[in-house]
Order: C-alpha cells, then structure tokens, then sequence
C-alpha cells in the first residue's frame, strides 16, 4: 500500500507512532418506546443525578485545569435549565433519551456555530455531557477501550475520554474537527500528547492501520515507507531527548557542574500565570509586577481587591518566598490616573517608588494589602527605582504606620522583609548605604540607565547590553556587598532567563535568578553546562 | 402594572475586558456570584433585551458575549443594588483573568 499524509493544524507538538484507533461517535437508533412521562422524567433526573456525581468525583481528582473544565461540566450539570427541553420532549411524548438526545443537539448546534473559537471549543465539553447522560440511560452504550500507545482518531474528544486513556505508553490525538483553544488541546499540552485538530480527511481513516504524527506541522503520514518511518525515527528520538532533558532540568534543583546550587524563582504578573505549574520547579516567586491589578479598566483597586490577588499568589506558592513589587508605574508603564502625563523624559521622571511616594493614599492601601497577604506567607516587599535611602526609610515608615492601622482594625497581617530594586545607577555604586532586607537587581533598567541607550530605541538597542562589563561590575559589586552583609541579592530582569547571559552573571556572583516561568527548564540547563572552577571564558 | 415603588431595583453595565469574553469560567464565576444574592439577577447585551437569569450557567453560555461587548445588568427585589454592583466588580476585574496577557510578560 502507498504511503499517504493528511494534513492538520497543530494542538499540541509532539512526534508518536502508532496504530490507529477510531472512536466510535455514530449515535445508536433510539428503539426503546417512550413509557408514562413521569417514569421518563424520573428515568432523566436519576441519569443526571449519576452523571453528575462522576463528574463531581473527576473534578475533585483533576487539579488545575482539568479541575476548572470539569467545573463547568458540574454547573451545566446542576442546572435545571439543562434537562428543561427534554423534559418538554419528554411531557411530548418522547423516551427519555430520544428527547435528552435531541434537546441536547440543539444545544450543541449553538456552540458549534458560535463564530467565538472559544465558545465553539465547548463544543466537546457539552457532547461530553450528553454523551455521560445517554450512558446512563442506555447502559449498553459502553466505552470504547483505547490500546496503549495507540493514535485515537474522533470528531472530537471529550475531557472525559481523554483522562480515561492512559497516555504515559504513548499516542496522539488526530480530530476531524476541534481547536487548539479547547479544554482537551489545552490538557494534552500538559500532558505532551501531541494533537492535531481540524484534520481533513480524518472521517475515512480506518482503525488498525500504523500511522505516524508530527503534530508540530500537523503532518500524518499512514502506511508509511521504510525511509520515512526511518525519518520520523529520528524526529522523535531528537526531540524526546530534548523534551526529557528539559523536563529532567525543569523538576531537578538550579545546580551548576560544580555543585553550587543556585536559587530560581518566578516572575509573574498575576496568579494566572502560574495556575498549572508545580510550584516545586522553583524556589518561590521572585518578581510579583503588580502593574496589572491597576491598569483594569475598573479603576484603581481596593485593599480588598490587592489582598486577595496576593493571597492567591501567596497559596500557590505553599510556603515558598513571594517577592512582590510594589506598583512600578511610569517610565513604559503609564497608568491612568496615577502616572503624569507630558513629562519630557518619562524614565528619568516621577516613576516607581518615587510615584507612590507622592501618592501616599494609594501606597498605604497596597502596604496594607500586602502585610495582611504575609500572614499566609512568606511574603518579601521590594520598592522600585530606590535612588537614596531616604526613599527606603520613608517606604519602611509608611509600613509602619500600615502595621498599627491593621492591628487597629482587627486584621490579621505580619510583617514583610523589605528589599530594593538596584536598577539606578546610584543605588547600586552606593549600594552600602541602604539597610535593606534584600536587593534585587533590575537589569533591564540598570542597563539601559548605566549604557544610557534604551531597549525600546532600535537604533541604540544592541548598546543596551547587560553584558556590557560596566553592568557586570555593578553586579558583581552588589552581589559582594550582599555576601559580606549578609543580604540575599537576585537578579529579576530579563537577562537572568537568557542562556547565555547566565554564565558571566553566575561568575560576577549571583547566585539567585528570577526567570519567566517558561524559562525554567532552559535556565536549568544553561546553569547544569556552567563550572565556576573554570576562569572566566 | 407592578408597582415599581415597592421593589429595589438596580441597572448598570460595563464592558467584557478579559480576553476571551463570557466563556466557561467567566460564566461559571458569574453564576456562583448571582446565586449569593436572593434577588433576581439577569444580563443582557443590549438595554433592550433580550434579559437572560444571570443564576443559570446554560443560559448565560447561551448568549456567547464576546471581548468587548457591553454588557448589562438588571437585578430587583432585596439586595438588588448591591447584585448589580457586585455583578460589576466581577466584569470590571475582567472575571480575575487576565486582559492583556501579552503585555506584561516582559521587563
């Protein structure tokens, strides 16, 4: 037989070989006569009760994502407006369900039409739904078993079908229809089962044939020749290697060839961000921006509003340290009603702890938040663009006054270590005169302040080098005032998630990096090829 | 006629900011909000209606509101007007989700 592809869009990347296996989805003639329309209204309710209890037990297993999609799955469940159609099938004369069937594809037919790519990927949540129902009602409607490893062909698939097939012997995933916005896309990501959705000719494959998937470009090769069976051999032998010894990097402590063990933490703007993620692949969070919680367009946030967004962050984290930032607004990050408008430099303006300064309401109501976030936690609280102490201890005051206001009204809060962002020039050459808890160093700004040249200025972009031997000495001046005193020094810009850069930081004496969550695995990496016996390259 | 002097009622709106519009989550978080207030709760896309009980999940996925679209709400009896503004906060804050994700990530 000649070899021959099918082309997909791509879901989830990922090389598989396998035999196929087509899920059944033709739905079973309805040939059980309808009986009294209150036995076929009981027969319904007893059915979604059933099924509503699964999928509670799933949700409560499932974590993360899988835990919010099924979520989903329990409140359509629990609503009545769900069964009222088939009801009124039902009271017509329908069995229970022919008229759950019916009333539950008129549902579905308005997902599936839904322009939204987001609405339409519900799609599979809602046939899930009617197809767990229908279970019940029909018992003979079994599962279909999927053999290890084996390539699943569908329509679409379920949540439900997909955590039921053990993916750690391999597979793939290929759907006629489906989206890579859908809950399943989404877990097969995470798991790292590759997927293809929208897959023409998807409809006439035929179960036991060997097939091969490249779900990064989408590619099904079936029947395959010797000579390409041999090729995709050698894709996913490159990329297993590559994806185990990133995952290998990823749950494995920050540890150079030498043994030293370096601290990575997290940045991170919001609790969203991190959802998903083993908080055991780093250290804490390092870097919370906290920008974000006031750029809504529901004004600024209340105290309330702010403890709960820490407290979250704070819960993920299960004990870890949560550096946060105070509002770091100006320069690039203007912010309605809080940053100047007009100023002729804006990042040598009134921007960071300067603005907050300036705007004490708005600072105590963030200090206050944040000592009742630390009652959870290990919380830190670092100010940005401290250029004088005076700065510092007008911060560490303000704190002060937050500490008695809350022990005034009641709440429950505790004291936050307080450290300093080093990212003006004149912070970190006089670093000894600032009795802070910790320093963090921003490069991102330290550079373009010490090189003078802007990031965001394409002409002078490539001067803008934090590995300019000025910046280094900065650092590495920094990190030696933190080693003989005592003091942690991190390093939250981007420059600690850069492969390359990671080295000459690690040699100037960092030995704590704060990287974007997707940066973990390659700066473990990058750190496990650094030996800090050797001289400087 | 019912007598409008009796009953507490309320009305606002506001735009959907988070990115993905009145999804699954977002109605999820709406519904479990609406049902902590024993007052009617119901949203609409227009001022004019179609009002939909902001209390059932299978509706609220039903009027598939999208990023950027405004949307009302309507609530009467005990309560009412802090549903409504409970309700706002809710839209407001973009359901906790983020609106920009693309815009912080860096720097």
């Amino acid at each position: 037989m000649a070899e021959f592809r099918l082309f997909g869009r791509s879901a989830a990347p990922g090389v598989a070989k396998g035999v196929l296996a087509v899920l059944d989805v033709a739905r079973r003639p309805q040939l059980r006569l309808a009986g009294a329309p209150a036995d076929e209204a009981a027969a319904l309710h007893g059915a979604l009760a059933r099924a509503l209890a699964e999928v509670e037990a799933l949700a409560e297993s499932a974590s993360g994502e899988a835990a919010e999609m099924l979520g989903f799955q329990v409140a359509m469940l629990s609503d009545e407006e769900l069964v009222r159609p088939a009801l009124e099938g039902i009271e017509a004369g329908q069995s229970a369900p022919a008229a759950w069937e019916a009333a539950m594809d008129v549902e579905i037919a308005g997902y599936r039409d839904a322009d939204d790519d987001h609405f339409s990927a519900r799609t599979a949540d809602l046939e899930d739904i009617r197809d767990r129902v229908l279970g019940h009602l029909e018992p003979l409607a079994a599962g279909l078993d999927v053999p290890d490893g084996a390539v699943v062909v569908a329509a679409d698939l379920p949540i439900s079908r997909f955590l039921a097939i053990d993916w750690a012997r391999g597979g793939a995933i290929l759907l006629a229809r489906g989206s890579p916005t859908s809950h399943v896309a989404m877990l097969a990501r995470a798991r790292g089962v590759p997927m293809i959705v929208g897959l023409d000719g998807a409809a006439e494959l035929v179960a036991g044939r060997e097939a091969l998937v490249d779900a990064a470009t989408g590619e099904v090769v079936l029947d395959p020749t010797d000579a390409t069976r041999a090729a995709f051999a050698a894709r996913a032998d490159t990329e297993m290697r590559a994806s185990r010894e990133q995952a290998a990097f990823r749950m494995g402590p920050a540890v150079t060839r030498d043994g030293t063990r370096i601290a990575l933490y997290l940045n991170a703007s919001s609790v969203d961000e991190l959802e998903g993620l083993d908080p055991a692949i780093c250290d804490g969070v390092g870097l919370v921006r906290t920008e974000i919680l006031f750029d809504g367009p529901g004004g600024l946030p209340n105290e309330e509003d702010q403890y709960q967004a820490y407290r979250r962050i704070v819960a993920w984290a299960d004990g870890r340290p949560v550096t946060i930032r105070t509002l770091d607004a100006g320069g690039d990050k203007p912010i309605a009603g809080v940053t100047e408008d007009g100023e002729s430099n804006p990042f040598l303006g009134l921007r960071g702890v300067r603005l907050s300064l300036r705007r004490p309401d708005l600072f105590l109501t963030q200090l206050r938040a944040l000592a009742r976030a630390a009652a959870h936690g290990d919380v830190r609280i670092m100010l940005p663009m401290v250029t004088v102490p005076a700065e510092l201890e007008a911060g560490r005051k303000l704190m002060e006054t937050a500490l008695a206001n809350l022990a005034k009204d009641g709440l429950a809060a505790r004291r936050p270590r307080l450290g300093i962002m080093i990212e003006v020039p004149a912070a970190a050459i006089a670093i000894d005169q600032f009795d802070a808890d910790f320093f963090s160093i921003g490069s991102n700004d330290l550079t373009q302040y010490v090189t003078a040249a802007g990031r965001d200025i394409g002409s002078v972009a490539d001067l803008a080098d934090p590995l300019n031997p000025a910046v280094l000495r900065l650092i590495a001046s920094v990190a030696r005032h933190g080693w003989e005193t005592g003091r942690e020094v991190c390093l939250c810009g981007d420059a600690g998630g850069d492969p390359r850069a990671i080295g000459p930081l690690l040699r100037a004496g960092l030995r704590s990096l704060s990287v974007a969550p997707a940066s973990v695995g390659p700066a473990k990496q990058a750190i496990a090829a650094i030996d800090l016996r050797d001289p400087a390259p | 006629m019912t007598d409008l002097t009796a009953t507490e009622q309320a009305t606002d709106c506001a735009e959907l900011v988070n990115a993905v519009g009145l999804h699954a989550r977002p109605s999820v978080k709406l519904t479990q909000l609406a049902k902590t207030f024993a007052c009617r709760v119901e949203i609409a896309l227009s001022a004019n209606g179609p009002w939909v009980d902001a209390k059932s999940p299978v509706k609220v996925m039903r009027v598939k509101a999208p990023c950027g679209a405004v949307l009302h709400v309507r609530t009467s009896g005990p309560g009412a007007a802090a549903a409504a503004a409970a309700v706002m906060v809710l839209v407001r804050g973009g359901f906790g989700e983020a609106h920009e994700p693309s815009d912080l990530r860096h720097g």
